[in-house]
């Protein structure tokens, strides 16, 4: 399973590891009996994704996708956000070996999963009042 | 310049130095075919015919018994498939457990599509068969039984003498995968009780490419492979002499060495599990106490993915292996650690050390210094590490 220098480098130094506190959106996705556990946090102002972090449990694939997704979520758009794919990720990380494409890419989900949740949140004026109080 | 360390001596070894010299003469001036009747076919003829006194020896058995094969996959495929289709008028079950190398239990799969029946027999949590189990899923036309000797990937050693007591007692053949075993521990297939036993070379600093099939006399077989009469006709093709004198090597090496390799490596595992376990919170064992071969020692580190430890690892030049999904080429985890009843996160978290001859204490020195670094930054990464811990 030969990994990228790009995939090995984020790898080994991720970006963005941690959790914010009270976040606007999270997106959790994965589950241990396929190995990968992704939990992407993001801060949203405006419109913009202004921060994200997350917390993974994983391959190396995993990782790298995870912190790759940190670094090109920032300052988009939400609609920007939304076009963010699998593809977009692996491409980043100039490719992912085949095997992983499908099991360990999983980092877009967990950021679209993030958004969805913000936009439900939104919806709910009680819980946006509470967290701007 | 950084350090290589070898913990995965249970994927494969170094060809030993004396197996490797012993060896050279027969792709060289000794190369002839053993079933040539000249002088250079009778040179082979004769390595051939000691190699098999000498494995013969070791196993305490005939050397009539022993058949060479290309590895471990092709014994086990020959034991499981030629005992089956031998024996199909008698009946058509089969018995295996659920830990067994996937070259029992994928030639079991192919066989029930072939109309034969399989029974895949439950494990404790140390991964030991049990005896009363066995019994209980004996049938009538129940004509083969095969249980590992010692398991690949966390070490267990079955109770093979008490399995095949029960297999004799109702006239069914016994069958054991012993790949994990030779080297490490005795095996004598008078004291085992089996009828075929399956050996590869490369497990044992022996050279990749050749393996054993111990067949006692009496045993019907169908071969897979037809040709011409080699092996006694139940193995066609031109004998590997520079791999099968080459396994013999390694097999009086063996023999030679094994008490002070085994108590050594014994001490090592120690070693390192003790200042692991001082180290790093939260690890677990996985596979019996005891009750296993020495050089191997299977750990999960909670909260941790498998790959992600073995690539650290690498990078540090230590070489270990998982039992994770991503490493076990398939989308679940290892299904010997699931058939223990190992949770899926714990199983994912599973590392194999398995030690051997090349390892010294500063290696399992510096592994146990880097590993607790590697943990802890894998666990402040880890969504689920401070869930578990709450």
């Amino acid at each position: 399973m030969p990994y990228s220098t790009k995939v090995m480098e984020h790898f080994q130094n991720p970006r963005n590891v941690g959790e914010i506190e009270n976040p606007d959106g999270v997106g959790e996705i994965g589950n241990p009996v396929c190995g990968d556990i992704m939990k992407l946090y993001i801060r949203v102002k405006d419109n913009r994704v202004v921060d994200a972090k997350f917390k993974t449990f994983g391959c190396g694939a995993a990782i790298a996708t995870s912190s790759m997704i940190t670094e090109l979520v920032k300052n988009k758009t939400l609609e920007e956000a939304l076009k963010i794919s699998r593809q977009t990720v692996a491409e980043a990380l100039d490719g992912l070996p085949a095997n992983k494409m499908h099991c360990s890419n999983l980092a877009a989900d967990a950021l679209h999963k993030a958004i969805e949740d913000y936009k439900n949140k939104k919806k709910k004026p009680e819980s946006v009042s509470k967290r701007d109080e | 310049m950084i350090r290589k360390i070898y913990l995965d001596h249970s994927a494969t070894t170094p060809v030993h130095p004396e197996v490797f010299e012993a060896m050279i003469p027969f792709y060289k001036e000794r190369f002839g075919n053993a079933s040539s009747i000249h002088l250079f076919g009778r040179e082979a003829k004769v390595a051939l015919d000691e190699s098999r006194e000498k494995v013969a020896g070791f196993l305490n058995t005939d050397p009539l018994e022993i058949y060479f094969t290309s590895g471990g996959t092709e014994s086990d495929n020959l034991a499981i498939k030629g005992t089956a289709f031998a024996n199909r008028n008698k009946g058509k079950h089969i018995i295996t457990s659920s830990i067994e190398h996937h070259a029992i239990l994928e030639s079991c799969k192919f066989l029930q599509k072939e109309g034969f029946e399989v029974n895949y027999l439950q494990v404790d949590k140390y991964g030991l068969v049990n005896p009363d189990e066995l019994r209980k899923q004996i049938r009538k036309d129940t004509i083969l039984i095969s249980i590992m000797h010692a398991n690949n990937e966390m070490g267990t050693i079955e109770p093979v003498e008490e399995l095949s007591r029960i297999a004799r007692e109702t006239g069914i053949y016994f069958h054991t995968d012993a790949v994990q075993s030779i080297g490490k521990i005795q095996i004598d297939v008078q004291k085992l009780g089996v009828d075929l036993l399956s050996l590869s070379g490369h497990k044992f600093y022996g050279p990749k490419g050749v393996g054993v099939l111990y067949i006692r006399r009496g045993v019907r077989l169908t071969p897979l492979s037809h040709g011409g009469h080699h092996e006694k006709a139940r193995r066609a093709g031109t004998e590997n002499i520079p791999g099968i004198v080459g396994l013999a090597k390694a097999i009086e090496i063996a023999q030679r060495d094994m008490e002070k390799e085994e108590s050594r490596i014994r001490l090592l595992s120690d070693r390192f599990f003790d200042k692991v376990m001082q180290r790093i919170p939260d690890v677990f064992m996985n596979g019996h106490p005891e009750r296993r071969v020495p050089n191997i020692l299977n750990l999960s580190f909670k909260g941790v993915e498998g790959e992600s430890i073995i690539l650290n690892l690498d990078l540090k030049g230590i070489a270990v292996a998982s039992g994770s999904a991503c490493t076990s080429g398939s989308l679940e985890p290892s299904h010997v650690l699931s058939a223990m009843g190992v949770p899926p996160d714990l199983a994912q978290s599973s590392i194999r050390f398995s030690f051997g001859r090349s390892n010294t204490e500063e290696d399992v020195d510096y592994v146990a210094e880097v590993l607790p670094e590697i943990i802890s930054k894998l666990r402040k990464m880890s969504p689920i590490y401070e869930q578990s811990k709450s």
